[in-house]
């Protein structure tokens, strides 16, 4: 990568009495990201983002920003700058005064101050409001003010904590682009929280996904959820189906995992490094099993990219939640394991195609699975 | 049939549209307000007798205002007032801000220590002001004014400013930490976040607490009868003289203007600061 | 998060030094004066020797001062008992009143606690007083009916007023009269955190009014009611002025006797003792309600 590393955590771990909070955990953001910090609630991440902003001091490890070792300088002396989850907007204060306040602290000139306010609240979608007060307005014209006032101090780093969180359904849809825009506009690095899969998967350019204060992945979103490095991960991104099994083949270009879940072997069209004589479990995504008929002895479909009698299980319907777009359909398997598969509704007839208690085959690619060792 | 949701039947929660609740109600407030009412209303009327209506005069506030001593009785108090009311916000405002802010060994010794000067019984305290200005320090009368007050000042500000303390608590309970987060985010220090921040949050509940120092210095008579001296009388206690002996269209009169105040002082926090003010002194009874 | 005192010392000194020095020296070492002198004796005019004695003590539960101890406790649970009655109502009232009525009703209810005590106590004597508004209300009224009777041959026998003042009955009318806000508010304050959906879903379930206040209502406000019950009764067992304006001869309560010692009868230690039962019995109310606040919040969990 070119970029040019703007963060890095080196070993940082926290803890709150007896409890670790964030676990030796290392991470380099780079200049001009939109980073996500992704897990479940209690997870570390916003403990890992006040460490960042400087409300929290590490217990072991260092933040550098830019290089330079910031864990003991205190919030009010760090170039980055924050978006609460509450979003923090002084009540007793205007909006142009809450956009200015932190020029002003700076001892910025009241002239400059009101011609970056209104940059600010431009940039915002929010000209013209500089005299309302904060009880006058929405949730989402109040995250933009928080927004506008972190912005105008031109931060090396943008931190926002749960920014979405406490918005409706369809502006949170809408803030998600508004956001990734913004970035690119500002060209700031952005760095957020939240526990939202789908928050971060839409607007990231990059995530980490934490649990229980480890750091248990970073990668692109799309590489957490076809590549995820763990059952944490694959679970925690999206929905999958987890199968215990072992190797039975691992071969540099293909190998064969045995799942006693599963009647047929699982072919894949790439090796595995490691975990060779250990439990391994194959991750499979709804959306990349397909649906087959089996009444009437229909035989097992032939995908082609896997040798016959691997990648097809028989099965029977036994629940379909019709979502409008698309249909989750649960399987039951012969061992009686059931496994979720999901069908894009491409006609307005498609979801007349399998009912309830019908026999089906599941068939899929050998490229589909994902094998994990953890 | 103009008006359809007149005739609507009460909700089963509506309880105040139900006539027993309304009866109810409106007893208590003849209750409560009759009484004061009435005194008001007398101090106009134009008769010792202080029953019939006579006729309308103010010769009674012009005899309250030609009493030397009731006037000097009555500047007592403001001075008192005035003086307690700022120690004890003063004070009150860092106990608040201490015990908000810090975690300390012996906390819940402060707070409970805090709490004995709204339990104690009036009269107890009274008692042992007396006892610690006669005994301890010996507070001299020959001072002049108003220093010559400074017991009953000490003694009114050692029972408001818990007071003062509980409701700015309450206050700074509802005081979302972000806030502060966000402005030393934003670059401010410690004093500044104090300035910009804190304080304007605070103060509805500086506002209400001083009313309520002030008030409560202001209605004190018990505390104040035990610790004040001849040259020394409040206005309470020089009432209290003069209501042992008689009810007089003059006591009604100068009974009626501390009632103003009291009502004007009231309406002008409310006024300043809505219904924070009233809420945040409602919680502490 | 509270910040350890330890991170800022000399800010903490700062904030908590003025007034914990206050609380000590103006109102603990007084206190404790008065405590130790519980266990004095008068040793001349103007000394009091300190030499552990229980002899106030003793001499405090003897049948004079127990009864007026015990006659005090009574005023002071009759007076809680009727501000709760006549209370309840009132903060039922307030509470599902419409937002701005409830603040109007809420100001009813805070004006008189704002006005000074001396102050009602006093509008209280020119009402119930022999000439006072009651009696010469009453008196119209009979002399009225007087005539009516005179017009057919039967006149009354003149009006005797009632004596409506210097009495236990003007004490404890005249606590109500000055306890009932501390009463109404605390009720208040708890039955507006009730949810209100606990009510609907009880009269949704079938239960009446009554019912739904007898088994949802109450308990649920139980703390506000014990929280108004201590407010009202604490100061009412030490009340000085109301017995001592409105009382007679017969309805001396503590805090009189105690104001006796100290003021006239000159035997502060005896006094000292008084006072510290008066705190010790507040003490004990306290503790017992802090009691049943904390099984009901273990109850609940």
């Amino acid at each position: 990568m070119t970029a040019k590393t703007i963060i890095s955590f080196e070993n940082v771990t926290k803890r709150f009495g007896k409890v670790v909070a964030v676990d030796d955990v290392s991470l380099s953001i780079c200049e001009g990201e939109f980073f996500a910090l992704l897990g479940p609630s209690g997870c570390g991440k916003t403990t890992l983002l006040r460490m960042l902003a400087g409300f929290e001091t590490p217990s072991e490890g260092r933040i550098l920003i830019d290089g330079e070792d910031v864990s003991r300088t205190p919030p009010n002396k760090r170039p980055v700058n924050m978006v609460f989850q509450s979003y923090a907007v002084f009540p007793h204060m205007s909006v142009a005064d809450n956009v200015g306040y932190g020029l002003m602290v700076d001892g910025v000139l009241p002239a400059e101050r009101s011609r970056r306010v209104e940059e600010a609240l431009a940039l915002v979608k929010l000209e013209g409001y500089g005299g309302r007060k904060p009880d006058q307005m929405s949730g989402g014209q109040r995250q933009r003010v928080a927004l506008a006032r972190a912005l105008v101090k031109r931060p090396r780093v943008l931190l926002l904590d749960e920014p979405l969180s406490a918005l409706d359904a369809k502006l949170r849809e809408q803030m998600r682009s508004e956001l990734s825009q913004l970035q690119e506009k500002v060209g700031v690095t952005f760095l957020f929280v939240t526990h939202d899969q789908d928050e971060a998967l839409a607007m990231a350019s990059r995530c980490a996904v934490m649990n229980r204060g480890l750091l248990q992945q970073v990668a692109t979103p799309s590489d957490l959820y076809e590549f995820p490095n763990s059952r944490f991960v694959a679970d925690f991104i999206g929905s999958v189906n987890l199968f215990e099994g072992r190797f039975e083949v691992d071969e540099a270009d293909h190998a064969v995992v045995r799942a006693p879940e599963l009647s047929t072997p699982v072919y894949l069209d790439h090796g595995v490094t490691g975990g060779r004589d250990a439990t391994v479990w194959v991750a499979l995504r709804p959306e990349k099993i397909e649906l087959h008929k089996r009444g009437d002895g229909q035989g097992a479909p032939a995908l082609g990219d896997a040798p016959d009698g691997h990648n097809v299980v028989p099965g029977v319907i036994r629940h379909i939640s019709y979502l409008g777009s698309e249909s989750v359909y649960e399987v039951e398997l012969d061992q009686g394991r059931r496994v979720r598969t999901l069908r894009t509704n491409l006609t307005r007839r498609d979801q007349e195609d399998f009912t309830w208690d019908e026999p089906v085959w599941l068939a899929w690619h050998a490229c589909s699975p994902a094998v994990l060792l953890s | 049939m103009s008006k359809p949701e007149r005739q609507a039947p009460p909700a089963p929660l509506e309880y105040l549209r139900r006539w027993p609740i309304r009866a109810w109600l409106a007893v208590v407030a003849v209750f409560l307000y009759a009484p004061l009412i009435t005194l008001m209303a007398f101090s106009f009327n134009n008769s010792r007798r202080n029953i019939v209506w006579r006729g309308f005069t103010l010769d009674y506030y012009v005899q309250v205002f030609q009493d030397q001593g009731l006037l000097t009785a009555f500047g007592n108090s403001l001075v008192i007032a005035a003086v307690s009311t700022v120690a004890s916000v003063i004070l009150g405002a860092l106990t608040a801000l201490t015990l908000w802010r810090f975690k300390f060994p012996g906390k819940p010794a402060l707070e409970g220590a805090l709490a004995l000067p709204i339990v104690v019984p009036e009269i107890c305290m009274g008692v042992a002001m007396l006892v610690f200005f006669t005994q301890v320090i010996p507070w001299p009368t020959s001072l002049a004014w108003p220093l010559n007050l400074g017991s009953i000042i000490i003694s009114h500000i050692s029972f408001s400013f818990s007071f003062v303390a509980i409701v700015i608590r309450a206050r700074l309970a509802s005081f979302n930490r972000e806030l502060e987060e966000a402005a030393k985010d934003l670059g401010a220090g410690e004093w500044r976040i104090l300035r910009d921040i804190l304080v304007p949050h605070m103060w509805p509940g500086l506002l209400a607490g001083a009313l309520l120092a002030f008030t409560l210095s202001l209605d004190d008579f018990v505390i104040t009868f035990f610790t004040s001296g001849p040259d020394t009388t409040t206005f309470p206690v020089k009432v209290y003289s003069m209501v042992r002996f008689s009810v007089t269209p003059e006591v009604n009169a100068a009974s009626t203007l501390l009632i103003i105040i009291t009502v004007v002082l009231t309406a002008i926090a409310l006024r300043l600061q809505g219904a924070d003010v009233a809420k945040d002194a409602a919680g502490v009874a | 998060m509270e910040e350890n005192w330890k991170r800022a010392k000399a800010v903490f000194a700062a904030m908590a030094g003025p007034p914990v020095f206050w609380l000590a020296a103006f109102f603990l070492v007084p206190l404790g004066i008065i405590w130790a002198y519980s266990f004095g004796e008068n040793s001349s005019l103007t000394e009091i020797a300190i030499n552990g004695t229980f002899a106030n003590y003793v001499h405090a539960i003897q049948p004079l001062y127990l009864g007026i101890i015990v006659k005090s406790f009574w005023f002071a649970a009759l007076t809680t008992a009727l501000c709760l009655v006549v209370g309840f109502p009132v903060a039922i009232a307030i509470t599902f009143a419409p937002e701005k009525t409830k603040a109007w009703l809420l100001l009813l209810i805070m004006l008189p606690f704002w006005t000074n005590l001396l102050i009602r106590t006093y509008a209280l004597m020119a009402v119930l007083r022999t000439e006072g508004y009651i009696n010469f209300a009453l008196a119209f009224l009979w002399n009225s009916l007087g005539h009516l009777t005179a017009a057919f041959g039967h006149p009354l026998a003149a009006f005797t007023p009632l004596e409506l003042l210097h009495n236990n009955f003007a004490v404890v009318f005249g606590l109500v009269y000055v306890q009932l806000p501390f009463m109404v508010l605390p009720l208040y304050a708890a039955l507006d955190r009730l949810d209100r959906s606990l009510l609907e879903a009880s009269l949704d379930l079938g239960a009446g009014h009554f019912t739904t206040f007898r088994r949802v209502v109450i308990p649920l406000a139980t703390p506000g009611i014990i929280s108004g019950i201590i407010v009202t009764l604490i100061p009412s067992v030490g009340a000085y002025l109301t017995p001592d304006l409105l009382g007679g001869p017969e309805s001396l309560m503590i805090a009189n006797v105690i104001e006796r010692q100290f003021k006239t009868a000159n035997n502060w230690p005896f006094g000292s003792a008084l006072s510290f039962l008066l705190m010790y019995m507040t003490f004990i109310a306290i503790a017992v309600q802090a009691m049943v606040a904390r099984n009901r919040r273990g109850a609940a969990r």
